[in-house]
């Protein structure tokens, strides 16, 4: 056999290379594996609602509303409880009394009592800031003060935000508004500075009946995960394209 | 070119630089595109931290539990056991070195907020013990009569 210098040469580096790879180059990778170790290593927040379980105590809006300082008697609230109530003609009632601050301890809707006879269907259901992967909102703010961290929260700059309120009518589900004390535009950020502490939420805490949860879309081991792609849920306006990360079970046709 | 053009470009020119270095001294250095999009992820990093620095007030009731454990138990074993503690004794933070005593709520309406009966079968809301507001004791606090940490009077 004749071997020439190049031949050698040209063998012996193969021989070297192959012999430095490591044995995990050859391993096999689930998908979410690859995805992890391809994309960031970071987590995903998620917020599943279970709308069947919630109650309508308010328990959530009074956390928030505190844990979030947001003056108590201001019209306005970062999470909120909506009443559905459908009566048998085809009517929808909803109401939503101080964002469901205090609960709902009277039957009267917007000053009108229903007789419970004509009572169909009725349920409460809980919103929030949807923290979506195309957030309108972040699109239309012309300073850069409000944007999308890289676990899918999106934030407001309150350094940075000169109010114009865009950003309050972009938002197709109305969870942005101006915070009376801080003169800025204001939003649920999750409670950014609790789930990244490693706590939950203050709504998620102070629920009784588990109805608010919260998890890491990027690790598939978590409980909410596996509801969220296992469990049949929805999200709210689907159809605008705005892929918002709080999931609904339960959720009846006539959210809105 | 004639002057009367020259002039106004001159100064335009100069409006121009005079912005781009006023934005040299006043945008802050970690200002600009963190992440993958333009669109989304434009912003001035340090305000993550800034949001993360934000005072939680709910400390939950394994915080609670390490003091008063003889009422957490109480509470745990009880129909309430689901409830946290902050819930109805408010947030905790400050407890107890700065904020001696807690403001309890011990109002009929925190109650209601679960037991009010409302007509509403298809709700878990109708699945809760529940009395109507109205009628029922009127004038007295619940918890004369329903001890919150053991609510039921069998029990008690």
């Amino acid at each position: 056999m004749r071997c020439s210098r190049r031949d050698f040469l040209k063998q012996s580096a193969a021989g070297v290379m192959a012999a430095a790879m490591p044995a995990a180059t050859f391993a096999f990778l689930t998908p979410a594996e690859a995805k992890a170790a391809v994309g960031s290593p970071k987590v995903r927040w998620a917020f599943l609602v279970d709308t069947e379980k919630c109650t309508g105590c308010g328990l959530c809006v009074q956390a928030c509303k505190t844990e979030n300082e947001i003056p108590w008697d201001a019209p306005v609230s970062r999470t909120w409880v909506e009443r559905y109530v459908v009566t048998k003609d085809g009517q929808t009632h909803i109401d939503s009394p101080n964002a469901g601050r205090d609960g709902f301890i009277s039957s009267e809707i917007r000053g009108e009592e229903i007789d419970p006879e004509d009572i169909e269907k009725a349920f409460f259901v809980p919103k929030l800031c949807n923290q979506c992967d195309n957030p309108p909102c972040v699109q239309v703010c012309p300073v850069g003060a409000t944007y999308k961290t890289d676990d899918g929260v999106v934030l407001v700059d309150r350094k940075w935000c000169i109010g114009c309120g865009y950003c309050i009518m972009a938002c197709p589900y109305g969870v942005r508004f101006f915070h009376p004390v801080v003169k800025t535009a204001e939003k649920c950020n999750f409670c950014y500075h609790r789930i990244t502490a490693g706590k939950q939420a203050a709504c998620v805490q102070a629920c009784p009946f588990e109805a608010r949860r919260m998890g890491d879309l990027r690790d598939p081991d978590d409980p909410v995960t596996k509801i969220i792609t296992t469990e049949r849920v929805q999200v709210l306006k689907d159809e605008y394209g705005t892929k918002p990360h709080v999931f609904y079970l339960g959720l009846d046709e006539k959210v809105r | 070119m004639k002057n009367h053009v020259l002039r106004p470009l001159w100064l335009a020119i100069a409006v121009v630089a005079m912005v781009l270095i006023a934005r040299v001294f006043l945008v802050p250095e970690d200002f600009g595109v963190h992440g993958e999009s333009f669109t989304y992820n434009y912003y001035r990093l340090s305000n993550v931290q800034e949001w993360k620095d934000f005072p939680a007030k709910y400390q939950g009731r394994e915080r609670c539990a390490r003091c008063h454990d003889e009422q957490s138990e109480n509470n745990a074993a009880s129909k309430h056991a689901s409830i946290q503690c902050e819930n109805c004794h408010g947030p905790g933070a400050g407890h107890p070195k700065k904020v001696k005593q807690l403001a309890i709520d011990g109002s009929r309406e925190l109650c209601l907020r679960c037991h009010q009966s409302l007509p509403y079968p298809s709700s878990q809301r109708a699945a809760l013990p529940a009395i109507d507001g109205a009628t029922h004791m009127k004038k007295k606090e619940c918890r004369k009569c329903h001890d919150p940490h053991m609510p039921d009077l069998e029990d008690a």
